[in-house]
């Protein structure tokens, strides 16, 4: 059975690492680079395998109503190709960097224990054991957020730190409220008792969700921590922060409860809407006027929830099919870009976007990467970002919400803004500058592999493609009683 | 009813603690307060009044009340403990980095 590798693999990784590194950093490189390619094989091994069916693994043979359940289907799959893609090319990534702040392979050990975290939330079928997991890939996030052991890390873990412990406090009493009116923990068989159930539990249940998940997805009106937590990061954390912690948390959390357990209440569906109309605008401004380079990164990553919300949120197949897609694509070039970040910070020593200038000759790759970054993120054509926001766009022209169409395209302007003043002030800038450091080569393959990605990840769409890649994980969303027979009916 | 509208009175002093508080070690232990008001929520719904604890003895069932919740404190309580420790060393290093508890004076983070 392949669906507990993806726990054990990362947990006894970050154990070893701990348990024979020594004091050097070499054998956590190779554990963690071996873990995480082995855990990427797999991810792919699993969705090709699912193939729109359901794998269920019961954790010590425990039948099912009863026992934990791991349950692997489209969606879980999808998320865990994500997540290990985007854990790979951090850890090569991380090889310089992290050195950089001194040769410890404690970072190594955390970044599994994250990693088992978030495997753990995709895979588990369980309501409690995924609180479980989601603290565990919490903590560590919070120590990874202070790696760098300067005041600005320890500030922004400490907001960090607390926003997530009260938002993980909402999301217990939550899961308390759901256990006293169904008396049980499968998320199956907690779908099956939803219909019976008074709509005013449904309301309680589900706002304690909506502010516990919301505040982990950073939402508009939750997601003060974020430009904090995200700019003070080093950058391979910032981009595993940026890329999958925020949409296995937040996102990925949401559309499992909201649509598979309690069966996409209406009230919610309109909440995401709103919450994601303003996420994409509010922060889309909050963007432009910032000045630090990972800040704006940052606040960019709101809007960019925003429209996932959105998509999710106008519930046709159309605009989940868009959600779907543009979670791939801002988990794939919000990476680059923290990586391009990261490597100019590692190269002149400062963010400021107006301290930056003249980094086509010296950084070409870090450069180069950038602007195809950029013009993914902001829409244009070729690149896959245009594909999945005019998706969203055409959704909600076809769902009959004209105005959230326009403010879509509006925001989509905006983030064109805030990267153009990356490349106009950041990179291109007639400003002579000192370098204080090479790049070297992992961090160019990590940076140049993404930004291939996201020249092709456009084809996802593709006539073909799309209906073994996408098409599944939209049915998993959509057809919601399908998910209690796949899991419990045997 | 009484119950749970105490356990709820809990919950909201935590609540005010986090939002209203300037002193680090005071929005920590807010944030305690916060957790155990849960953990005692999850007990209350399990509790029933004279019921025995749910091993069968002699075959004569008499009312239980439900193990579960209290499995799931037992939890809760060590991941609230692991919390408190790393907010706790958070704000050791804050103290060191910034000499001072007050959150008002702590913002270098900006924008």
């Amino acid at each position: 059975m392949m669906l507990p590798l993806f726990i054990i693999i990362p947990l006894i990784a970050a154990f070893l690492i701990t348990l024979i590194a020594g004091k050097k950093d070499v054998w956590g490189i190779v554990l963690s680079v071996v873990a995480s390619a082995a855990m990427l094989i797999l991810a792919v091994i699993s969705f090709l395998n699912v193939n729109g069916e359901t794998i269920i693994y019961e954790m010590g043979n425990w039948k099912m109503p009863f026992g934990i359940a791991l349950v692997l289907d489209s969606l879980s799959g999808y998320m865990l190709i994500i997540v290990n893609l985007v854990a790979l090319t951090a850890i090569i990534y991380s090889i310089q960097y992290i050195r950089h702040l001194g040769q410890d392979f404690k970072y190594y050990a955390l970044f599994m224990l994250m990693l088992t975290g978030m495997n753990g939330v995709i895979l588990t079928g369980d309501i409690f054991n995924l609180y479980v997991f989601m603290e565990i890939a919490l903590f560590a996030a919070f120590a990874l957020v202070a790696y760098g052991c300067r005041a600005e890390e320890y500030e922004a873990a400490f907001k960090y730190a607390v926003m997530g412990s009260v938002s993980s406090i909402f999301i217990l009493i939550g899961i308390g409220v759901l256990y006293s009116a169904t008396s049980t923990l499968t998320m199956a068989r907690i779908a099956q008792t939803v219909p019976n159930l008074s709509p005013q539990i449904i309301l309680w249940v589900g706002g304690l969700f909506l502010a516990g998940f919301g505040l982990k997805a950073a939402a508009m009106p939750f997601h003060a921590w974020l430009p904090d937590a995200h700019s003070s990061a080093p950058a391979p954390i910032s981009s595993m922060l940026s890329g999958v912690l925020i949409k296995v948390l937040g996102i990925y959390t949401i559309t499992r409860i909201f649509f598979n357990v309690l069966d996409a209440p209406a009230v919610f569906l309109t909440i995401f809407i709103v919450i994601g109309t303003i996420s994409i605008l509010i922060s889309g401004f909050l963007a432009i006027i910032q000045w630090d380079f990972k800040r704006l990164l940052a606040y960019s990553s709101i809007s960019q929830i925003g429209y996932i919300l959105l998509g999710i949120g106008l519930a046709t197949p159309l605009g989940i099919l868009g959600a779907v897609f543009h979670l791939f694509n801002h988990a794939i070039f919000k990476s680059l870009l923290f990586y391009d970040a990261g490597s100019v910070e590692l190269a002149l020593g400062t963010r400021d976007l107006q301290k930056l200038g003249k980094l086509g000759k010296l950084l070409p790759v870090t450069s180069g990467t950038s602007i195809i970054a950029s013009l993914a993120i902001s829409g244009i054509p070729p690149f896959n970002g245009f594909f999945s926001k005019l998706i969203i766009i055409i959704a909600a022209i076809a769902a009959g919400q004209p105005v959230l169409a326009l403010l879509a395209i509006l925001g989509s302007i905006l983030t064109l803004a805030a990267v153009m003043k990356i490349q106009c002030y950041g990179l291109r800038q007639d400003v002579d500058v000192e370098p204080r450091e090479k790049i070297g080569l992992g961090m160019n393959i990590a940076m140049i592999s993404l930004a291939i990605i996201c020249i092709v990840g456009g084809l996802l769409v593709a006539p073909g493609i799309r209906e073994v890649a996408l098409d599944p994980v939209v049915n998993v969303i959509l057809e919601k009683a399908e998910y209690v027979q796949t899991v419990l009916g045997r | 009813m009484t119950v749970y509208l105490l356990c709820f009175a809990l919950f909201l002093v935590g609540v005010y603690g986090v939002i209203a508080k300037r002193d680090l070690i005071k929005i920590i232990l807010s944030i305690g307060i916060m957790g155990y008001a849960a953990n005692l929520f999850l007990i209350l719904f399990a509790y029933k009044h004279g019921a025995t604890f749910p091993i069968l003895t002699g075959g004569k069932v008499s009312p239980m009340v439900d193990p579960l919740p209290q499995a799931l404190v037992l939890t809760s309580i060590v991941i609230e403990l692991g919390t408190t420790a790393l907010l706790v060393a958070l704000v050791v290093r804050l103290f060191q980095k910034y000499g001072t508890f007050d959150i008002a004076k702590i913002r270098r983070l900006r924008g």
